[in-house]
């Protein structure tokens, strides 16, 4: 094998956007394919969990793992990917801080099965047939892995060195953390490659947003006709631009859509979503309490909204209400 | 929860009325609830949601935001913004399962020390009632979960990689 520098990709909770990201390098992947042994990539690349066992400790130059983790498989496979490699890198929202998957921290681990397996509406299971963690018959066991209670990030989980964020990053950001590894000038450990400085410094629109916002009602994209010239919070949209890292191009806002928030905070805000909720609360115009509420109705789900990318990683983590699971260890004698 | 166990509440008093009020409730020898633990914030529009998640995340079991009544910010509109705030965040904490007494804004202005011992009595007794909210510990207990994949990797002797 040659001493080029080893990459390996691999996807936890995830939809598969982040793959296709890699993919959208395009032609650029073949820079990168010519500069790097790509050792592997379970979506497109025929290597095992046990070809990845065999490695020496630390043989990966660089892991770039994709996706929250809810199950005890992806656990495991952070941690030997961990030990594999040198460099960790949390690689789009999902990893970086639990993105769409952390949601599910809103509701029990009982309710997420029962819907699945029992309730959603297009679901036949007249016996209520639920997949079994372990399962003996003739003297063979096979298992499947256990559904934790709590979506993770990446770091909740293992060491992280480096976080990609966006849902999903763009191939520019991509080709940044690439070129940085392949240079060895490295930034210091835990840094977010992207800018750190909210979206709106290089939003489009910046210069029609105005000094006090005064937002008389909050509404939501469906409801009005969007200018695509104005400030989105103008409009009374729910932008998340003012509390969101930028380095996305500002996609969103050039397809006339408020921001999401997929990029995270800043390096100086620990909870995105108490951030975000903040700074378009107190742009409310109202002064009395009934009022406010008023304008506030525009965002009903205000967890959903704001913590849209990043449940798992907001400082309550979860629904401090729902119950759950005892965490009884099953030891079977072998 | 054992008998003898009591609340901590997390109090963010603006400088220019309720920090002042506590004052005049202590020069007076007015006498609440110990269990609460006293931030000055230079105006109730500086406290920032976060410090109230913080605070929960840490280990308080209920956050008192006090500032000046409406019209009577020292800094004319600070306060408004606390209101504001405070209407979506406790949206937000109700979302997250927490009880809504754990948090509480009141306007106190300076002169009012009696309405500073009635109130954190108030909320204490409140908070008391419904209990420890505890996250660190919960988030301790969350994460034991983990735990047994190690196990279960040490009884099937395959490699450990994990920690």
């Amino acid at each position: 094998m040659s001493n080029k520098p080893k990459i390996a990709f691999y996807w936890c909770a995830s939809c598969g956007g982040c793959e296709e990201s890699v993919v959208d390098l395009a032609e650029g992947i073949l820079d990168v394919v010519k500069a790097v042994d790509i050792v592997f990539w379970p979506v497109a690349l025929d290597f095992k969990k046990k070809d990845v066992e065999a490695m020496p400790d630390g043989s990966i130059t660089a892991s770039l793992i994709n996706g929250a983790v809810r199950t005890s498989e992806q656990e495991e496979m952070a941690h030997l990917l961990r030990q594999k490699s040198q460099v960790v890198i949390a690689y789009g929202s999902c990893a970086h801080t639990g993105g769409i998957p952390s949601l599910t921290n809103q509701f029990a681990k009982e309710d997420i099965l029962k819907y699945v397996y029992e309730d959603s509406p297009t679901t036949v299971n007249p016996n209520k047939t639920r997949p079994m963690t372990e399962y003996s018959d003739n003297n063979q066991t096979v298992t499947i892995p256990e559904f934790r209670n709590v979506v993770r990030t990446l770091d909740q989980v293992v060491d992280v060195d480096y976080y990609i964020p966006g849902c999903a990053p763009t191939p520019g950001l991509l080709k940044t953390a690439v070129d940085a590894l392949l240079s060895s000038q490295l930034p210091p450990k835990g840094t977010v490659i992207a800018p750190d400085t909210a979206l709106c410094q290089e939003c489009p629109r910046l210069d029609s947003k105005p000094q006090d916002l005064a937002i008389q009602e909050f509404v939501r994209p469906h409801q009005i006709k969007i200018d695509p010239a104005l400030c989105l919070l103008a409009q009374g949209l729910a932008c998340m631009g003012p509390a969101t890292r930028g380095g996305c191009e500002a996609r969103c806002i050039n397809g006339n859509m408020p921001c999401t928030g997929c990029f995270g905070p800043t390096s100086r805000v620990i909870d995105h979503g108490a951030k975000i909720a903040s700074a378009l609360a107190s742009s409310v115009e109202a002064k009395e309490e009934d009022k406010i509420e008023k304008s506030l109705e525009g965002i009903p789900d205000p967890v959903g909204t704001f913590y849209r990318y990043g449940l798992a990683k907001s400082l309550l983590r979860m629904n401090n209400q729902i119950p759950r699971d005892n965490n009884q260890i099953i030891t079977k004698e072998q | 929860m054992s008998e003898n166990w009591e609340p901590k509440i997390i109090a963010f008093f603006c400088n220019w009325c309720t920090y002042t009020a506590a004052d005049l409730a202590g020069v007076s020898r007015m006498q609440y609830a110990h269990n609460v633990r006293i931030i000055r914030v230079m105006c109730s529009g500086r406290m920032d949601p976060q410090f109230v998640l913080d605070a929960f995340a840490k280990g308080a079991d209920g956050v008192l935001l006090g500032g000046c009544h409406p019209g009577d910010c020292h800094y004319i509109e600070g306060n408004y913004k606390a209101l504001r705030r405070s209407a979506l965040l406790k949206t937000m904490l109700q979302d997250m399962g927490i009880e809504d007494a754990r948090y509480r804004l009141e306007w106190i202005s300076a002169s009012e020390g009696d309405k500073v011992q009635h109130v954190i009595n108030d909320m204490a007794a409140k908070v008391k009632n419904l209990g420890p909210l505890g996250l660190p510990k919960k988030f301790a207990d969350w994460d034991k979960e983990m735990d047994d994949l190690e196990k279960k990797i040490e009884n099937k002797g395959e490699p450990a990689h994990v920690k």
